[in-house]
């Protein structure tokens, strides 16, 4: 499955979406390469979720290409499409666990699914992940028995347990404490040097995405602000960026007459 | 599929898209539950989820409503003086009507609500969306055997009901009123044709695949009914809506079966 020869994962251009008349996204191109960690920034609803939804093929946009893996997702059929699916993997915010399962049963789902592995087998590469992402203490929890980390933690051994050759993740440090979401950034550093993923992580904090990222990309209002290394980042001269890092609200960029129309406005 | 543009579309046109939408999900689901890999595990959860345990709710409904019709009857056909055809007249109304309707309004309340729910919720938290993400496909792995369970367990339970309810008619007649038991079951038998059966069958088929197909596309198609919140009132919201919906499709198709059996 591994074909060295590509060396860009996914290739994005010209990716427009609009929901309704209000677009969400305008003109993204970016590709990811291999073996590196790609973290999409950028405030709440500045479509980094709806980029992310388009990379995995949920939801299709209205202008462009994306290509996963050298396949060009936009015009698989579902059949093509689940079985690109097989080699990624997506941990979203919440864990999204089914809340009939226990925690293990969660995590062997999908090798239950795909794989005709005997019980024994798919028990210790179960293990094996939840192991990894500190949980084998509580595989036989019910998802609403964990907390918020825990769920994290948990959807993240879901989604590597295939052993996927991309891991997309969704806000990894959303509604965490500081130490926790540290504990979650090793945790992503240690899937990419361990096992060779390919890594795209779209999220809002800043210490997050400086201490993981190889490149980051930038969203402001659904266009796209730079993609580049975390220096070039920091160095960028454009207001949005330097507000950003020095997290300072957007407020003061907005045109008076304009804040008055906003407050005044039926 | 989930990227359609419905916002300058006119409410009869977004109805009709809708009205597509869930007829392809019940075309898809079905034809997924035809083909293999066959597995009977699911098959079974929801055979216990959708028929064992609505049992007792059935027993206990065919009971009485067996009872109420026995007296009802048993008043009218008096002022005739044909108290012989009480059997009849419970056999019959039973098997053609009341079985059916009564146990499928039944099921919508024990199990459409509770599957409507769980899976709006499953949509809600993203579930779904990690089924595909994990190239599980949603048709096979949860609405399949949910179809092929209510298609199986309605008419059972149907039958359950019946047959509970004619012995509810025998204790009124018979027990309390004196009507001979002689009479009572070989009017029945007599009166009771093929053809009934055939359309108790039918009917309950149908009843259990509008029961499920109504629920489930409800559920999974949460995100596409706009109008209202997305979260947890979304799932009140479609629940209502699924359970309000399901019970007029049952009686509009009883007549409409009625009318094509009779």
């Amino acid at each position: 499955m591994n074909n060295p020869d590509i060396e860009n994962i996914i290739e994005i251009e010209g990716l427009n979406t609009w929901y309704g008349d209000r677009q969400i996204l305008s003109d993204i191109s970016l590709n990811v390469v291999r073996k590196e960690i790609m973290v999409i920034m950028g405030h709440s609803g500045s479509g980094k979720s709806t980029l992310l939804r388009h990379m995995i093929g949920l939801s299709k946009p209205e202008s462009g290409s994306i290509k996963l893996l050298d396949k060009e997702i936009t015009s698989l059929d579902r059949k093509e499409l689940h079985k690109l699916r097989r080699r990624i993997g997506v941990a979203f915010q919440n864990g999204a666990l089914f809340s009939s399962m226990t925690l293990q049963e969660n995590v062997e789902l999908p090798l239950r699914e795909h794989t005709k592995l005997d019980q024994n087998t798919i028990r210790i590469m179960s293990r094996l992940k939840l192991e990894l992402m500190n949980l084998s203490d509580s595989e036989s929890l019910m998802p609403a028995e964990l907390s918020g980390g825990m769920l994290k933690r948990a959807g993240l051994a879901r989604a590597v347990v295939m052993d996927p050759e991309v891991l997309f993740f969704d806000e990894p440090s959303a509604g965490l404490d500081p130490a926790t979401s540290a504990e979650l950034d090793d945790l992503i550093l240690q899937l990419r040097d361990a096992m060779n993923m390919t890594i795209v992580v779209v999220t809002h904090d800043l210490d997050s995405a400086f201490k993981i990222a190889d490149r980051i990309t930038v969203l402001d209002n659904g266009r796209q602000i730079i993609t580049g290394s975390k220096e070039m980042i920091r160095n960028f001269p454009d207001p949005r960026i330097v507000n950003m890092l020095e997290r300072r609200a957007m407020d003061d960029l907005v045109d008076a007459d304009d804040y008055l129309d906003k407050l005044t406005r039926n | 599929m989930n990227t359609y543009k419905v916002h300058s579309l006119s409410t009869v046109e977004k109805r009709l898209i809708r009205l597509g939408i869930a007829g392809l999900f019940l075309f898809e689901s079905f034809i997924t539950s035809l083909l293999p890999p066959y597995s009977l595990k699911p098959l079974i959860k929801q055979i216990a989820f959708i028929g064992a345990r609505s049992m007792l709710v059935i027993i206990v409904a065919g009971l009485f409503v067996g009872m109420v019709i026995a007296l009802q009857f048993y008043d009218t056909l008096l002022r005739f003086g044909s108290i012989s055809l009480l059997g009849s007249a419970v056999g019959l109304s039973l098997i053609r009507e009341l079985g059916p309707v009564i146990t499928a309004l039944m099921v919508i309340g024990r199990a459409g609500s509770a599957m409507c729910a769980e899976i709006g919720i499953m949509r809600v938290d993203n579930q779904i969306d990690a089924l595909e993400c994990m190239a599980i496909d949603p048709y096979r792995y949860l609405f399949s055997p949910r179809i092929l369970a209510g298609i199986i367990c309605v008419p059972i339970l149907t039958a359950i009901f019946i047959l509970v309810g004619i012995f509810g008619g025998y204790i009124v007649g018979v027990i309390l009123f004196g009507v001979s038991p002689g009479s009572f079951f070989q009017g029945m038998s007599d009166t009771i044709l093929n053809r009934d059966i055939l359309m108790c069958f039918s009917k309950s088929i149908v009843f259990g695949l509008l029961i499920v197909w109504i629920a489930c596309d409800k559920g999974f198609n949460l995100h596409l009914d706009k109008h209202g919140a997305y979260g947890s009132e979304g799932v009140s919201r479609i629940t209502t809506e699924s359970v309000v919906l399901s019970s007029m499709a049952i009686l509009f198709s009883d007549y409409l079966l009625s009318a094509l059996i009779l």
